[in-house]
């Protein structure tokens, strides 16, 4: 993460210059440039390509209508309102038990201890799990508690949120770690007790790493789609979801819906709620980016 | 991005924070209100295991009914997978063929790219440069992967055929591959960036010393330090390519075969298990009990290559 050393052979004299701009030297910097390019331009072309094949679709009546067997008079409502259902309630149940648990393995939890050792693999393993057997684990879950119909929000829920668990707590924990000693050794020396020092010194100062995470790890659920397949999420709603055990879909479930369709129509439609899907997310993105470069503070 | 983040946080990082020294002293007066949060606190974190717990007791049970009426032997070496026909057959090589393909192409763009970026903004780029490209290639790693799916699905596929001519169906695992490799970039790029950012100036300085010049130093002094680094990176990438269901379930195709040749569609084990997770085939039944078969296979696969990239994150991490 520390700058590396650039300022040194830029200040070489002349004579090492020309070995810079060597014909093999100059080959390889185009060869880097090429690979930065490779992910530039396809970034570009996808949201070119994707605005293009929305055409005309991109208007009020994907926000407002329901979906229909008639490609011209659908919508996606039933889609935003179910990922922002689904969202909600995921961020509710994953970010204070993240949290908590990020808490306890920094500040409290005893580092040499075997089963803390054991926890932080098996939590580092979570984190790169495919999110498909999260789905797995849910429909699981939900068969253990004896519900019938899966496709329900809390059910939705619960999958991205044991999913995105193991992020949140791993960005937590970088956050906490970037607190200084001396804020802590201060607040105790002060006569704090140690969870009060973590409740009004230490979290605090992490707010921003925190939120730098939390925000990244919805936008990770909001565009998943493989769990909520196994909850069989796929289905044709045309109300809008009222509560948690409400039906639902979500955006990216609509959007392989619809491109699972042979009507050119429908193509059109999932392009279009891609690029709405795509907005949403890149600007949850630019805005972690910003939090996270405004936030990086010197101690 | 965030994948990443867990790897840069090894054993080499701790007891740098915490509180544990004063531990002592505030111990001289206890709270039952304290006890009890630290308590919630600690079962939060033991939520962790439950989920393993969960996760594996979820996979197990309904695998071992499948496995009770399919031997493993068959299973794992039979070559034709077809597990809702009238004779049904469970040869998981076809799926293992895809997904196998689709990982090698995957990779195959994002090991060059991904290092070929990470080289640049490590070495090349000036910290201004850098604070500007870094961003957007983490951006890349915010694009859903339905999107990218119908990406490769309805522009890639196309283009693959009609501008450079390559005989490939509506379904290709081409399209699906390649797009899977450009998804894997800003994984692959972001971990070894941070393993060559952190190889000592002294070696580059040494380097440049000698009278090498920058790409000299790059390939021959930084390579080699950060290779732990950049192995794991590679790994994880592996791990993710084998794991990614939207952009295979969208672009690959649905039709399980020996797959020999990347222009083929086929259908990977996660492609499956989304297809099947769509029918309604009962629960329950030995072919529902097939997602779960496979799921198990997948989990073992991806945690046996995770375990893996674990271990020599924290091997580099010790070096220095």
């Amino acid at each position: 993460m520390t700058a590396t050393s650039r300022p040194l052979v830029r200040t070489l004299p002349t004579g090492q210059r020309s070995r810079e701009r060597s014909p093999g030297a100059t080959l390889f910097l185009v060869l880097l440039w090429v690979s930065l390019l490779v992910a530039f331009a396809t970034l570009v072309t996808l949201l070119v390509s994707t605005i293009v094949e929305a055409g005309d679709r991109l208007d009020s009546t994907l926000l407002t209508e329901y979906p229909s067997s008639r490609p011209e008079e659908a919508g996606a409502r039933p889609a935003i309102l179910g990922s922002l259902w689904v969202i909600g309630t995921t961020a509710v149940l994953a970010v204070p038990l993240g949290i908590a648990a990020a808490v306890h393995l920094e500040e409290f939890a005893d580092r040499h201890s075997r089963f803390n050792r054991l926890l932080e693999l098996n939590i580092q393993n979570l984190s790169a799990i495919p999110s498909i057997i999260y789905g797995m684990l849910a429909i699981g879950t939900l068969s253990l508690i004896g519900v019938q119909n899966k496709n329900i929000v809390i059910g939705g829920a619960l999958a991205l949120a044991l999913l995105i668990l193991p992020v949140i707590i791993i960005s937590t924990r970088e956050a906490l770690r970037a607190v200084p000693r001396e804020q802590r050794e201060a607040s105790l020396a002060l006569g704090a007790t140690e969870l009060q020092t973590t409740w009004r010194v230490t979290l605090p100062a992490a707010v921003p790493g925190i939120s730098t995470g939390t925000i990244l790890a919805l936008s990770r659920a909001l565009g998943e789609a493989a769990p909520l397949l196994l909850l069989g999420a796929l289905v044709f709603i045309s109300f809008d979801p009222n509560g948690l055990l409400s039906g639902f879909t979500t955006m990216p479930i609509q959007i392989f819906g619809w491109t699972n369709s042979p009507q050119a129509g429908f193509r059109e439609l999932a392009a279009a709620a891609s690029v709405l899907l795509v907005v949403i997310l890149l600007a949850m993105n630019a805005l972690a980016i910003i939090i996270r470069n405004r936030s990086q503070r010197r101690w | 991005m965030t994948t990443t983040q867990d790897l840069r946080s090894g054993p080499a990082e701790r007891g740098r924070s915490g509180l544990h020294t004063d531990r002592d002293l505030s111990r001289a007066r206890s709270r039952h209100g304290e006890t009890a949060i630290r308590l919630l606190l600690r079962a939060a974190a033991g939520l962790s295991v439950l989920i393993t717990a969960g996760i594996v007791v979820s996979l197990l049970v309904p695998a071992v009914g499948f496995f009770q009426q399919v031997s493993v032997v068959e299973f794992l070496t039979g070559t034709r997978w077809a597990p809702q026909f009238a004779d049904p057959s469970f040869g998981v090589l076809p799926l293992l063929t895809a997904t196998a393909w689709t990982t090698v192409i995957a990779l195959a763009v994002a090991v060059p790219c991904g290092l070929g970026a990470a080289a640049y903004l490590a070495e090349y780029a000036r910290p201004r440069v850098r604070r500007v490209l870094k961003p957007i290639l983490e951006l890349l790693a915010g694009v859903p992967t339905v999107v990218f799916g119908f990406f490769a699905l309805s522009f890639v596929g196309p283009a693959l055929r009609d501008w450079l001519g390559i005989d490939v169906g509506t379904f290709s695992i081409l399209a699906a591959g390649l797009v899977m490799g450009v998804m894997i970039i800003p994984t692959v790029a972001s971990l070894s960036e941070d393993a060559m950012s952190a190889v000592p100036n002294a070696l580059r300085e040494g380097s440049a010393a000698l009278g090498s010049n920058r790409m000299q130093t790059t390939l021959r002094v930084v390579f080699p330090a950060a290779l732990s680094g950049i192995v794991a990176a590679v790994v994880l990438g592996i791990s993710r390519a084998i794991g990614e269901t939207m952009i295979v379930a969208i672009a690959a195709g649905a039709r399980p075969q020996m797959v020999t040749d990347p222009t083929m569609e086929g259908a990977t084990m996660t492609g499956f298990i989304a297809r099947m997770a769509l029918g309604d085939s009962r629960v329950g039944s030995l072919e529902y009990d097939t997602l779960f078969a496979v799921g198990l296979l997948l989990f073992l696969l991806t945690f046996v290559v995770n375990l893996i990239s674990i271990r020599l994150v924290r091997r580099f991490r010790q070096e220095y």
